[in-house]
Formats: structure tokens, sequence, C-alpha cells
């Protein structure tokens, strides 16, 4: 019997996808509430676009199953699947037609006529802002535009659950900002959203939690304190003082507060688990040691050093 | 219905945006059935064939060859030349004569013995081009014709034939091996036929003019009337109808594979993931897409007979409904084509590859090219299970055939179960799943 979470939006439970011997995914569970936002992070390859893919519809699963504010999708003409909006991670939209057209022909795919068709073009495309340019041919479009109008195709329905697969690959930094603003204005309206990348900076500011895929795999499913928490130091002091005469890293490796030491010229770089409680001591035992310092900042450690300590590699260099 | 429609919209759309293309594939089907029907008859039905080109060496230079010459010359299809041995064989082998007829010396001597006699006959030496057997065939029934009218004239009629005569009865006064019956015999008909050779003399001289009496050699004994059966008396025969009938089919079904190929890179890409995201049934996204394919390709034929009979005077002289019947049928069995195709396609380039070939090959068996008699008979039995041929038939016999709606029936039934066949085979190996 399946167990339902009423306050979930989408809960992915155990999906497994084997293509012969190849398996694609492998137990992937997570679940995403209403107004959340899930990172999906891990390497090419890894297995983001298969679980994208069968929470889309597109593919079946060999086991497991994914069930929107509790119903599964059991038809391709399943009302259920009109609660999800995808954005592909290649383009999806028709270069020879107008950007109107294309949003016209796709909100009608969800039988989006009239004045209620209209209503939503418009409010898509002041979303993206690309009102101005809603007569252009998409094949006169800047690659970071047609990204924009790409995400807007996907809203017209006024879908629950946004499924966002990679959706600034290969923009400028500019329009990725206004991606990213774009998806903060959805946030902010309450959407859910599933968003897959391979950029750590990215789910680090968009991302309430990140589910971490490696391998067809779940190595991680948590805010992003949470993963820090998981690494052996959550931040690092880096303490600059004004002469390192006498010190040695192991003295202050010594102290119960210090997981790592490193003392390079006269810098000081020291790991702690807990900022606030720790930092005070080693600061007082440098000054009552006669060390003094005259300028002190804190490091986090970013998403791919999580990454790195959970599966041992580099995200970027994965395969 | 709201999707459906958007679909067969969208489809609709994508072809007519891109002007350049919609012209090219109209105007290449009617810039190349207009070359066909002009080749095959044209609008009068009664263009006029190119000769034959035949070169004559003479080497005998008697009455009989010159004779000869002067009858094959006078023939409408042949494009008679003289020649030498060397150069004749020269031109046959570089393709510029399609043969070339070598009159032995002797010739007229030998052949008219052999015409009385039944002596050894002499050789009439025909060089000719391997790839013209077909005119061959038609050079030497009118050589045979030539030969008998020109050495029967001269065996009646000239010094030749009197020569023989004379000869002959000698002969016979001197052959001491034949009987006194059989002398008799011989000596009675010799003896007839000179005794004519000398009343035409008399009257010559008193007319100065030539007899009657087979003064122009044996001829064939028997005219022919030719009638061309179209759709009506005095219709003529239009070679247009046929042509752009052909060239239709063969380009709308490169249209249909250009559907095929076209779904097959959609299935590859981001598009084909947003319309499975949507709520729609596979019959939507495949029945869309066959019924747009169905229109435009509609649309094309329309277009094409609609220059026809403009330019060309190409009418349907048949049933219209029936007309409408087999374009419509010849359109869904297209569409069902390319659908077929990217059901059964892996890749796109091997796609094209195959697929070209197995329209090329509907496209000849169907006589779209070239009618389907020119094809051996086990071929033409063969294409009864190539749709194009149906097509084909179809749509000669509603237009210039003229029959009537009951002969569209076959044509258009037969298309359908082709529709069908080629549905039945893209649903049910069509790939629906996406790559992770």
């Amino acid at each position: 019997m399946t167990v339902v979470d009423s306050s979930a939006m989408l809960e992915v439970k155990g999906l497994t996808k084997r293509y012969g011997k190849l398996t694609a995914v492998s137990g992937v569970s997570f679940r995403a509430d209403h107004g959340e936002t899930i990172g999906l992070l891990g390497p090419n390859g890894a297995g983001k676009t298969t679980t994208v893919s069968i929470i889309a519809g597109l593919l079946n699963p060999d086991s497991g199953e994914v069930l929107i504010e509790g119903k599964q999708v059991k038809s391709d003409t399943d009302p259920v699947k009109r609660k999800i909006g995808l954005v592909p991670q290649d383009m999806a939209l028709y270069d020879k037609l107008s950007a109107r057209d294309n949003l016209t022909f796709f909100g009608a795919l969800y039988s989006l006529t009239g004045a209620k068709a209209r209503r939503s073009i418009t409010d898509a495309l002041d979303l993206v802002g690309l009102s101005d340019r809603a007569g252009d041919k998409v094949a006169a479009f800047s690659g970071g535009m047609k990204r924009r109008l790409n995400l807007a195709a996907a809203l017209l329905h006024d879908p629950q659950i946004l499924l966002l697969d990679e959706p600034t690959v290969g923009v400028d930094p500019q329009s990725r900002n206004a991606i990213f603003e774009n998806l903060e204005t959805l946030k902010k309206r309450g959407k859910t959203l599933i968003y897959t990348t391979h950029y750590m900076e990215e789910a680090e500011r968009l991302c309430d939690r990140i589910v971490i895929i490696d391998h067809g795999k779940v190595v991680a499913n948590d805010t992003l304190q949470g993963l820090h928490k998981l690494l052996p130091v959550t931040n690092v002091l880096a303490i600059e003082l004004d002469h390192a005469d006498g010190l040695k890293a192991e003295q202050v490796l010594a102290l119960p507060e210090v997981k790592s030491a490193e003392l390079l010229q006269n810098t000081l770089r020291v790991g702690v688990h807990d900022l606030s409680r720790d930092a005070p001591n080693i600061l007082r035992w440098l000054t009552e040691n006669g060390h003094s310092y005259h300028h002190v900042a804190s490091e986090q450690p970013d998403l791919e050093t999580v990454f790195l300590t959970l599966t041992g590699r580099r995200l970027r260099d994965s395969q | 219905m709201i999707p459906f429609a958007a679909l067969v919209r969208k489809d609709l759309k994508l072809f007519f945006n891109d002007r350049r293309a919609v012209i090219v594939s109209l105007l290449v089907p009617i810039l190349l059935a207009s070359f066909f029907g002009y080749l095959f008859g044209g609008q009068g039905g009664n263009a006029e064939t190119s000769k034959v080109s035949v070169l004559v060496i003479d080497q005998d230079e008697s009455g009989i060859s010159r004779g000869l010459i002067a009858q094959l010359g006078s023939d409408k299809n042949l494009d008679v030349k003289a020649s030498t041995l060397e150069a004749a064989r020269e031109a046959v082998r570089k393709g510029k004569a399609t043969a070339a007829i070598v009159v032995p010396k002797d010739f007229g001597r030998d052949a008219g013995r052999a015409l009385f006699t039944g002596s050894a006959k002499p050789e009439l030496g025909v060089l000719y081009d391997p790839s013209h057997h077909m005119e061959l065939g038609m050079v030497k029934g009118i050589l045979s014709g030539a030969v008998m009218q020109s050495v029967s004239k001269e065996m009646f009629t000239g010094q030749s034939g009197r020569a023989m005569v004379n000869e002959s009865l000698a002969r016979v006064e001197n052959d001491r091996e034949i009987s006194a019956e059989d002398r008799k015999a011989l000596r009675d008909l010799l003896g007839s036929v000179k005794e004519l050779y000398e009343r035409q003399d008399e009257q010559r001289g008193r007319e100065g003019a030539s007899g009657q009496a087979l003064s122009g050699g044996l001829s064939m004994p028997y005219q022919t009337r030719e009638e061309a059966i179209t759709s009506g008396e005095n219709v003529e025969y239009n070679g247009y109808a046929h042509s752009f009938g052909g060239m239709g089919i063969q380009f709308i079904l490169f249209m249909g594979l250009d559907t095929g190929i076209a779904l097959l890179m959609l299935r590859q890409s981001g598009l084909w993931q947003r319309l499975r995201a949507a709520p729609l049934s596979r019959t939507v996204l495949l029945g869309s897409r066959a019924v747009s394919a169905a229109l435009i390709a509609g649309f094309l034929l329309l277009v094409l007979f609609s220059f026809a009979r403009i330019v060309f005077g190409v009418h349907i002289r048949g049933s219209f409904v029936g007309f409408v019947g087999v374009c419509a049928a010849f359109s869904l069995m297209t569409a069902a084509f390319g659908l077929m195709v990217a059901a059964l396609g892996e890749t796109v380039e091997a796609t094209r590859g195959y697929s070209i070939m197995a329209t090329l090959f509907m496209v000849m068996l169907g006589g779209a090219w070239v009618p389907t008699f020119v094809f051996p008979a086990w071929l033409r039995k063969l294409t009864v299970v190539v749709p194009t041929r149906w097509a084909m038939d179809g749509l000669d016999g509603m237009t210039w055939r003229g029959l009537g709606f009951s002969s569209a029936v076959a044509p258009i039934g037969v298309l359908l179960a082709f529709t069908l066949l080629f549905g039945v085979v893209a649903v049910m190996r069509f790939r629906w799943g996406t790559e992770g």
C-alpha cells in the first residue's frame, strides 16, 4: 500500500531506470513541498535528466513511482500532467515562428484559447522580459532570449511544479542573471521548482534543498547548511598574524576546537565545525600566547567541496 | 480537439512560412512534368517524334540498291544519309547514328535471283547501336518492306528483270535435268512474263508513260487507320496529364518522406519532450501529423493539376469525385508512409538513405517516370503491390482516360488499405520514450 504524504507537492520514490546493462538511475527518492526549490546536483551523466524525464512522464521507470500531490500520472492524457511545466535542456521552440506564435501553440496544447490564452502569453512574456519582441521570429533571438522564451513556454498553463533541466546551459552571465531573477519571482509566487544543474553556485543561490546524485544514486539530500554539516569543517578562519615567530601549525591543531590547521607565511588557516563557538577560543589562545593579529576572515566551503567530500571526485571533472 | 487543431495548424504554418521551400516543392515537379509531358506526346498527343538516324552504304550501285535507298529515304520515321563503311561504323559507335545499312555488291542481281529461283539470298549488313535496340526492330521492319518493293519493282518492270527472264528461259531450255512437262510449264510462265515486258514496252512507246501493272513493285496489301482511344471522340491524348500525375506522386512521396525524417529529428529534440509532457494522447500526436501531411499533399496536387489545366489544358475528363478521392487517398497514404519511416528509422542519416531508395522504387515501379507497359510482363504483374501504381492508374483514369467513378473505387480502396497498413506499422513500431 502506498503511503501518501499529503503535504508534499512532489514525491519521488525509489526510481530505477535501466538501459540494457546501464543503470541510469537507481533507487532515487526525494520530495518537494509546495513552494520549495529542490536542486538536483550532479555531474553530466549522473542521472538528473533521466529523473526529470520520469517525473515529466516522458519515460516509464523500471521500478518506483512519482506522485504529484499524492496522485500518480496514469496515462498520456492524465490531467495531473497539467500541474507540471517542463523546461527541457534542449531548446524546445520553433525558430521559424514568432515568440507569440510559439506561445500560442504551446498554450493550445493545454487547451488554452481566446482571452485566457492571450492573458497567459502576455504574463509569461512580461515575466521573462520579452514583451517587446513578441512578434519577432525566434530565429532572430540571442541564445539568452531563447532560453527565457523556453522558460516562458512552460508557464502558460500555470503549472504548480516547474521541472527545469539545466535551463542556463550556454547562456551569458547577464542572461543567466535574468533567468535567475525570473525563477526567484516564480519561487515567490509559490511554485515548486525542481532544478537540475552541475553549477554549484546556481544551486547555492536558488535552492532550499539540494539532492546530490552521482552514478544514478542519491548521495546526499539536505539543505545547504545540512550539507555543510556533513563536512569535517564547516568554516575556515583565515587569521593574518603580525608575525608568525615561534608558532607552529601543530600547536594550533592540538586545541580541541580545531579540526585542521595550516600556516602559510603569516596567514594561519584554521578549520572549525562551529564558528560562533570555536572562533573566540582560538583567537583568545593566540593572544594569550603572544601571537597578535591584524585581520580575521571566515570562509565557508562550497558545494564543490561537499561533492568532493561525498564522492571523492570533483564535480566538473566527473564522468 | 483544440490541441489537435493547434498541432495541424502549426505544421501548416511551418510549411507555408518557408516560402522558398514551398516554391521549390512546386516548381521542380512542374518543370519535370512539363518536360516529360512534352516527351511523351505533349498537349496534342501527336507531337512529332524525332526521326531515327540511318546511314546507307551503297556498294552495289544497281537500280535495285538505288530504289531501296530512295524507298528508305521516303519513310517519315527515318533520316537516311549516304555514307562509307568506315564513317558509318564510327558514327554508330559514337552514337551519332542509330543504324547503318550496308548494301553489298551484286545485291540487286542476287536478290532478284533469290526472288524467282530461291537461290542463295544476299546479305544486307546492319550495324546498330545496342542502346537503341527498340528502334532497330522498327528499322528492320521498314527495311523489309523497302527491299520487297524495290526488288519486285525492278524484277517486274526494269532491265534487270528482263535480263533475268531471258537468262532463266535459256537455262530452262538447256537444262537436261528438267523434265519435258516441267520445261513446258516454266517456258509458259517465263514466256508470259516476257510477253508482259514487251507489251509494257509497246505501251510505253505509244503513250510515253510507264505502265500501271506492278510499276510500283510489291507493296503491303493493307493500310492502317489509327484512332487514339481517349475520353471521347475528337479528344486528343494529353501527355501532360500522365506526367503531372507522375511527378506529383513522386514529389509528394518525397514530401511524405521529409515529414517522417522531420518527426525522427523531432524525437531527438526538446520539442518532443515538451509535446510528450503535455496531456496529449499518442493518437493526437501522430494523427495530427498525418492530417497535416495529407493536407499539404492535397495542396501540392491541387496546385500541380491547376497549373496543368491552365497551361497545358489537362482536364479531369472522368469523374471529378473520383479524382478527388484518388488524390485524398494518395495523400493519406503518403502521410502514413511518412509516419512509418519515422517509426522504423534509427538514425536520420540511415533512414534518409534507405527511405529515398524505397521512394524511388515505388515511383519507378508505379509508372510515374515511364508508363508500365514498357516493363516486362512479370514486372507489370508485380507492380500491383506498389501503391503508386494504383495512384497512377487512378489519376490516369480520372484525367485523360475519362473513366467514371467506378474505375476510381479500386485505386482508392487499395491506397486506403496501404494507408491502414503503414499506419498500423507506424503506431506499433513508434518509439515513444526519450533518451535519458
